[in-house]
């Protein structure tokens, strides 16, 4: 297989790293090459945050280039429109529609931006679009957004969902396994 | 043998285990804070967060005197702090093997400069190795004890940011038996005498040579046989970069970046039709093979000093192009890192930004200060700085015959990493600066690590818990206070006399980091009806607020998702709207 490319973009804070572990679990559990590559620190201080995950037979860069991500999920709108352009002729999009204020709107310097979605779907043309925040909420966590668009993106990763299933259980602490696997599937069911 | 996939840092962890390493010592610092976390957690070794980078270093060396594998671990501005032990145990040499991990930083993630780290090799004469992906970095480990004890001398195992955060795929190895070595005793090669060090010079270059002899056929430093158009020597994640760009291209992946093999530099080159080296940073490599008076067609002049190499950029510059793709959309406003929801430092720089207050910062959360909306540091340059510069400052101020009092903002851990020496010294040389300790218990920026002053050792056993009140009165602080770092009217009537009376001023705030202790406090809301629109809850600076315009007004909205109740909001509105839920 190529490799495959994902970036999962967000918010500092919202689990975007834990996403991407479970991604990336899954994929040795598969059997193949993966390299994920995050940051840490001073941009994970609700700032935006970008992880990336390449999986193959074999890969050498950790970083995904500009035009070539398969995927891109995005945990927040602003966020998700900020890597658009990494994106692949034909690239998938899962994002959250629920928006998150940047220090700039809070303080009234500056707009949040009204048609991102729309800037979303003329910049992609496979979207899957939904309120991640709602769902998690609905499901009793706000925090597990970060399961519940692994759900949904379930379907545009080159994995088999039995090891993606695997890779949660290996990921999430025990206690909080049964809640993150109800986001997980009640993501999955906003993909059909 | 099992399969595991590990950042670069977690496997240096492993790789530590593996290679029988029994000290572990770190300041915590961002790209290398992880691999003590990891090796925190292990019984049988010792692993501790020291007080700062030079006694970590300082507590290896110890360890390996005692007769054990050690390592200190740091970012690479830490490296400057442990320079001075560095220089001299590159003398000494070592008992039991000694590894310094650095991490760098190129791209600046977490960090104020983007120095290399391999420089130090060069000034120590000590060797400097580079993993090219976690499972090398695991490996690497043991391969630098083992150079550590075979040539007696410390090594450097250098990171950068991708190497030490990037997550791929480890091979783990069952770990080795190492027989520990007896305590050192040996006056002239561990007291560094003038005496001694002269003597221990001649060794150190004798040394060098042979490092050099050895690098030549170390299995470090590979050839992966390809087309030889274009040449490309490489090292750490530039070796990954390339072979991306370049999968067929011939390429001599350098694991260890000194001292270099010449005669194998040498024979490659002349192997192939053109030469490009390809590194982070700066032309480290590149400078020594021109020195040996080889062509390099490609080095510094194509691939940038600044900031992070990719696959793409290494493309672009030797073809002349790389692939089209699309522009990133325009106009998109930025989201700069901030200061989380329930943030002790909020209210303190609330109050600094009202007062206009000459703040010199110092290094952790709180240099976000520097940021809007409160735009409150106007100097920032490494870890312990604040207060030595405020003193300065103040000094000069006076000789103007300017009458301001500066105040110096520093946290706990980095108060005690190095703010201490500059606060005796400025109450030893009669400063007039209030110095503020923002004490939320951690050593926040690198997510939550313990400290002397937090009462607890890196695996949560209780210590004696350094009271820093007492600690700047024993300095001979006379005015020192503490407050809670909620309470804005106490913040500015306390600063206000602080400010009015001469000399040095300690003010302590107290709160807990709301990460690492996960503080959940109510929210806060509120009441649309009498909320006039007036912005003042704004000047705090919170994500969790935002303005909802209706008309010629609005008013403010609380995500009640993000807020964590702190009140310093509500304490800044002028209709008592907001409210806790």
């Amino acid at each position: 297989m190529n490799v495959f490319n994902i970036l999962i973009a967000g918010v500092g804070g919202q689990g975007v790293l834990l996403t991407s572990k479970i991604i990336a679990e899954a994929a040795l559990l598969q059997g193949l090459d993966v390299k994920q590559s995050e940051v840490h620190g001073m941009a994970q201080r609700g700032g935006s945050v970008l992880s990336q995950v390449r999986i193959g037979e074999k890969v050498f860069s950790p970083i995904v280039s500009e035009g070539e991500a398969d995927l891109l999920i995005g945990f927040e709108p602003l966020e998700t429109a900020r890597y658009l352009h990494f994106l692949r002729e034909g690239g998938a999009v899962v994002y959250n529609t629920r928006p998150i204020g940047t220090i700039g709107v809070s303080i009234g310097k500056e707009t949040y931006p009204q048609d991102i979605h729309e800037t979303i779907t003329k910049n992609a043309p496979r979207v899957l679009a939904f309120d991640a925040t709602n769902v998690a909420v609905e499901v009793g966590e706000k925090r597990a957004v970060n399961l519940v668009l692994l759900g949904a993106a379930l379907r545009s990763l080159p994995l088999d969902p039995s090891v993606v299933d695997n890779a949660i259980t290996n990921s999430v602490p025990k206690k909080l396994l049964e809640l993150n696997r109800k986001a997980f599937l009640a993501g999955k069911s906003q993909a059909n | 043998m099992s399969k595991a996939i590990l950042s670069g840092n977690e496997a240096i962890a492993r790789g530590f285990l593996e290679a029988g390493g029994k000290i572990a010592a770190a300041y915590p610092g961002t790209p290398s804070t992880e691999v003590l976390e990891v090796l925190s957690k292990e019984k049988g070794i010792h692993a501790e967060w020291s007080t700062n980078e030079k006694v970590a270093l300082e507590v290896a060396i110890g360890g390996s005197l005692s007769g054990v594998r050690s390592m200190a671990c740091m970012k690479h501005v830490g490296v400057n702090v442990a320079s001075d032990p560095l220089m001299t145990v590159a003398y000494t040499g070592v008992n039991a093997g000694l590894v310094l991990m650095a991490a760098d930083d190129p791209g600046m993630f977490s960090s104020q400069n983007e120095q290399d780290t391999r420089h130090y090799a060069r000034m120590a004469k000590i060797p400097c190795i580079e993993p090219s992906d976690s499972n090398e970095a695991r490996a690497y480990v043991r391969a630098a004890f083992e150079l550590s004890e075979t040539f007696d001398t410390p090594v450097i195992l250098r990171t950068t940011t991708r190497i030490s955060h990037c997550k791929t795929v480890v091979e783990t190895e069952a770990p080795v038996t190492i027989k520990d070595r007896d305590l050192a005793r040996d006056v002239p090669k561990y007291v560094m005498l003038p005496a001694n060090a002269k003597k221990r010079h001649l060794i150190v270059e004798d040394r060098l040579a042979k490092l050099r002899e050895w690098a030549e056929t170390a299995p470090l430093n590979e050839v992966i046989e390809g087309d030889p158009e274009i040449g490309f020597i490489v090292n750490g994640i530039s070796y990954q970069y390339v072979r991306e760009a370049f999968p067929h291209a011939k390429v001599l992946k350098l694991g260890m970046t000194y001292p270099l093999p010449e005669k194998k530099i040498r024979a490659f080159a002349a192997a192939v039709r053109k030469l490009a080296v390809v590194e982070e940073l700066d032309g480290f490599i590149e400078e020594q093979i021109k020195a040996m008076n080889i062509i390099v067609h490609l080095g510094k002049t194509a691939f940038p000093s600044c900031g992070e190499l990719s696959s793409r950029t290494i493309r672009e510059a030797v073809m002349g192009s790389a692939p089209a793709c699309k522009l990133p959309v325009g106009g998109l406003i930025m989201r700069p890192p901030t200061f989380c929801p329930g943030c002790s430092h909020r209210g303190l720089y609330t109050i600094i930004a009202k007062l206009k207050l000459y703040v010199s910062g110092d290094i952790g959360c709180y240099t976000l200060g520097a940021l809007p909306p409160f735009s409150s540091m106007h100097t920032c340059i490494c870890m312990g700085a604040s207060i030595s510069a405020a003193h300065g400052i103040s000094r000069g101020l006076a000789l103007r015959g300017v009458h301001q009092k500066p105040v110096a903002v520093i946290g706990d851990s980095t108060f005690l990493h190095s703010g201490i020496t500059g606060l005796i010294d400025m109450i030893y040389n009669g400063g007039d600066a209030l110095v503020v300790i923002m004490n939320n218990d951690t050593t926040g920026m690198t997510g939550g690590q313990e400290h002397a002053g937090t009462g607890r050792t890196a695996q949560g056993a209780e210590s004696p818990k350094l009271n820093i009140e007492k600690l700047c009165q024993a300095i001979g602080a006379s005015r020192v206070r503490e407050i809670d770092a909620y309470d804005l009217k106490g913040l500015e009537k306390t600063m206000k006399e602080e400010l009015a009376t001469p000399g040095p001023s300690v003010l302590i705030s107290n709160q807990p980091c709301v990460l690492r202790y996960k503080v959940s406090k109510k929210p806060f809301h509120v009441i649309k009806e009498t909320c006039v629109g007036c912005k003042a809850c704004l000047k705090a600076g919170c994500i969790a607020l935002s303005f909802v315009p209706e008309g010629k007004k609005g008013h403010v909205e609380v995500d009640t998702l993000l807020c964590n109740g702190c009140s310093v909001c509500s304490q800044l509105c002028t209709t008592k709207s907001m409210v806790s839920t």
